[in-house]
């Protein structure tokens, strides 16, 4: 479902992996490893189509991806459902009866974004990709933040709901989630300095 | 669309949305004139439609920065350029969100404050229609303006040296109008060109702001 040929993305203008290459098939999942700084948010934004890649392209039915990242896009001044509800209106998908539980959120239903302490925003973050529907998802550190009862219950929702209904994930993160997934080391990948292409990148 | 432009005014209503900031700022203003130029009826009514314009020009600016600097901090605009929702149409409603928060209230208000400048009785009707044709063109241009300076720090200075002189044909025709209408003349010819910048900043800066936008969530 997503496949990934021969990418090379830069950031600021300097390119930072080059020639990354994989598959995923429906129903599963991959995990990003690397150290800090070896390129994993650059690849995921350039994945979801945020940036534009310097050489190669990804590939995945069109307007099936979703990023996700520390910043959530939650608005302070809206409660639980009203953040939830608008980023299921713009999707144009309905509010999946359920979403509330499956993240702990239902005693939250009705407090104020700005009331939320930093693992729940996280929660009502990725509840988002539980009512946008999209199946290809780019996930940049998903449980950060996160206690261990509720990155349990992130990894259940990823694995029992989203794979399972034949999605795809492509995660970077430093955990252990206890997916059943291939993991990809991106050191190998790290460009080298005189990969040309994208030197006017900076000025743009 | 519909969704982000009902968020767009519930969060622009509640607590810390800036909503009648603008409409206070203008009536500031606008008060503080005849205390500046003093007392007489004739100065005033002959500089009244300048004022107004001005005025709400200025109070229309006062907004702009917030039109994207915070979905651009808490992550909401990188999460709208990846939805089905294209930028260009995101643009488009940000813009009306702004001018529906903004300018539509200066435009009602107006009227009120001519009477405080003795704005010649005749000239009413036309500083309505003017303030309505010609706002629409003052929030998309200043929604492009934003979309420039999106992710500065301090942008919004930048912000208002970017834009204050695109405003500059929305002012002259506007006021231009007014003054017209106070005079007895035929105001059609101001009012059309004025309408003709609104029509033309909606056809093309959409565009021009969603290219911005993109390149500034790179």
């Amino acid at each position: 479902m997503l496949s990934v040929q021969n990418l090379t993305c830069a950031r600021g203008g300097v390119p930072v992996l080059a020639g990354v290459s994989f598959d995923v098939d429906v129903g599963k999942a991959l995990i990003l490893r690397g150290p800090n700084g070896v390129g994993k948010t650059t690849l995921l934004r350039t994945l979801a189509g945020l940036q534009p890649a310097v050489y190669g392209a990804a590939h995945y039915p069109e307007d099936e991806g979703a990023y996700a990242s520390h910043a959530d896009g939650i608005k302070t001044a809206l409660t639980v459902i009203e953040n939830l509800k608008f980023w299921a209106d713009v999707h144009g998908a309905p509010l999946p009866e359920n979403i509330l539980d499956t993240f702990d959120l239902t005693d939250l239903r009705d407090r104020l974004g700005g009331t939320l302490s930093a693992g729940q925003k996280r929660r009502l973050g990725l509840a988002r990709l539980g009512v946008i529907g999209r199946k290809v998802l780019f996930l940049d550190e998903p449980t950060v933040s996160l206690d261990g009862f509720s990155v349990k219950l992130f990894a259940d929702w990823l694995q029992n709901t989203h794979l399972a209904a034949g999605g795809v994930a492509v995660v970077a993160t430093h955990i252990d989630l206890g997916l059943d997934a291939p993991e990809l080391d991106l050191t190998p990948f790290k460009a080298a300095d005189d990969t040309g292409g994208g030197s006017d990148e900076a000025f743009l | 669309m519909i969704a982000l432009l009902l968020r767009d005014l519930r969060l622009a209503i509640r607590a810390g949305g800036g909503f009648g900031l603008g409409l206070a700022f203008f009536l500031i203003v606008v008060v503080l004139v005849p205390f500046g130029v003093g007392p007489e009826t004739e100065l005033l009514s002959r500089i009244a439609p300048g004022i107004l314009w001005v005025a709400s020009l200025l109070a229309a600016l006062l907004s702009l920065d917030r039109i994207f600097a915070l979905d651009y901090e808490d992550g909401s605009l990188a999460l709208l350029a990846t939805s089905p929702l294209p930028l260009e149409g995101a643009a488009m409603v940000k813009a009306l969100a702004h001018w529906i928060t903004t300018g539509l209230p200066l435009t009602l208000a107006a009227p009120a404050l001519g009477f405080l400048l003795s704005l010649a009785p005749e000239a009413y009707a036309y500083l309505l229609i003017s303030l309505l044709i010609g706002t629409p063109a003052l929030s998309m241009i200043g929604t492009f303006g934003a979309a420039l300076t999106v992710g500065l720090r301090r942008g919004g200075l930048l912000l208002s040296l970017l834009v204050l002189p695109l405003y500059v044909p929305t002012l002259i025709f506007g006021a231009e109008a007014v003054r017209r209408g106070a005079d007895g003349l035929d105001p059609t010819g101001a009012l059309m060109l004025m309408a003709g910048i609104t029509a033309g900043s909606f056809a093309l800066l959409p565009f021009a702001t969603a290219a911005v936008l993109r390149i500034n969530l790179r």
